[in-house]
């Protein structure tokens, strides 16, 4: 029963390589937005230190937002989403498949250039790498929570903007615990708590989002 | 055996039909007929079980759809106006991901078989963006070569085909229905289906 999850994963993945272009300008998004910011402010070490996780997780949110308005148009667009949902599985497993794809393709490189970025921010070793789990462990919240409005906003008109509206404040908890665990690192508190709830956050929304995106699919398909 | 009892479809403000009611056995074939705009699409989007009927059930070897979806979605081959093939895929990466995404299994040798068929041999690995839209088509349709589940659901199969491939799709139908397939289709180019028996329905 969870062929299907690994086949979608599989095949998306497939489109993805063919079509580099979406992840480069995705992740050159991101690198760019942060390399602005030590740029703008100057070389103040202290200000950017505490800027840091703020300037990169707003980053990582833009980045991951750009992607997902294609995350099921296309599918849609060619027909194959009808296909996809006459499947003898559960809408939901393929939906799983997508958000963990689109994870791979949008999260994870952002997750491995952070720490590159980071430096810019002179952040130290151990919050460097508290940056980079807790980017990690809180993207794939992102997809997952974005293909909830991906779904909703399918086949809109002006679907774009609708879809920030609707997720960036969906968004806000993993902003603040994915930023607050840098900051709780950088002051010497720990950052294990924020992870954790990070990771909290991640199980919930590949679990429950991907079958309340399958719902909102239904109806587009209708 | 596929059976419609009492459908009616409204779209937006208009009623398209009410009452409609069909019975199809194994080796049958439905051809719909009306004019564009009579709601034969959406009856086909219906009978998938994508648009919940506005009244009225349908029935799959006696079991409403609704109840047994998964079932009844492993039983059915649907052939939309849309290709949903993917353009950065060549034609056998395409046909190979339907069949897995359908949940069958289909052979590599298999699949170059069914693209030899319909006529695009040598064109495997050619990323479909490349192919004509009639092409396109045939990578669609190549489908049905290897499909072997019982009730085929076609909409305007035979749209941007040219005369040979016409021809050769009503004998891959023809060759369903005598296997004891059923099938529904639309369109609007009368072709005949030298096997099975032909019922009509016209709507609107």
């Amino acid at each position: 029963m969870f062929d299907i999850v690994f086949t979608v994963i599989a095949r998306d993945l497939k489109l993805a390589m063919r079509r580099q272009a979406d992840i480069v300008s995705a992740l050159f998004f991101f690198i760019i937005v942060v390399s602005l910011f030590p740029l703008g402010i100057g070389p103040e070490l202290d200000l950017l230190r505490q800027l840091a996780p703020g300037v990169l997780w707003v980053a990582a949110l833009l980045a991951t937002m750009l992607s997902l308005p294609r995350l099921f148009a296309d599918d849609l667009r060619d027909g194959t989403l009808e296909q996809l949902a006459l499947s003898p599985h559960p809408l939901g497993l393929v939906v799983t498949g997508k958000v963990i794809a689109h994870w791979l393709v949008s999260g994870l490189p952002l997750a491995l250039i952070a720490p590159v970025l980071g430096i810019q921010f002179d952040l130290a070793g151990d919050a460097l790498f508290v940056l980079t789990a807790a980017i990690l462990l809180g993207t794939p919240a992102l997809s997952g929570i974005g293909a909830i409005g991906a779904a909703l906003t399918l086949g809109l008109r002006g679907g774009g903007v609708l879809l920030s509206l609707l997720v960036l404040p969906l968004y806000i908890p993993v902003l603040i615990f994915g930023a607050g665990a840098v900051d709780a690192t950088v002051s010497g508190l720990g950052g294990e708590g924020h992870l954790s709830l990070l990771a909290a956050m991640t199980i919930a929304a590949i679990g429950f989002a991907p079958w309340a995106s399958a719902a909102a699919l239904k109806i587009a398909l209708e | 055996m596929l059976e419609a009892d009492n459908l009616e479809c409204v779209r937006g403000e208009r009623r398209l039909f009410a009452g409609l009611s069909f019975k199809l056995e194994a080796g049958e074939l439905l051809y719909l007929q009306g004019r564009n705009g009579a709601g034969k699409t959406s009856l086909l989007r219906m009978l998938i079980g994508l648009l919940p009927p506005e009244a009225g059930d349908i029935r799959w070897q006696g079991e409403a759809i609704r109840r047994r979806r998964d079932d009844y979605h492993a039983a059915l081959c649907y052939l939309g106006h849309l290709n949903a093939i993917k353009e950065e895929l060549t034609p056998l990466e395409n046909l190979l991901a339907g069949a897995r995404l359908a949940g069958e299994t289909l052979s590599e040798d298999d699949a170059i078989d069914a693209l030899e068929q319909v006529g695009l041999a040598g064109r495997e690995d050619l990323a479909c963006k490349y192919l004509s839209q009639g092409q396109k088509r045939r990578v669609a349709l190549a489908r049905l070569v290897i499909d072997r589940r019982p009730l085929w659901i076609l909409d305007e199969p035979f749209v941007a085909l040219d005369v040979g491939a016409v021809d050769w799709l009503a004998g891959v139908i023809s060759a369903h229905l005598q296997r004891g397939g059923m099938a529904v289709m639309t369109t609007h180019q009368p072709v005949a289906i030298p096997a099975g028996t032909v019922r009509e329905l016209r709507i609107g």
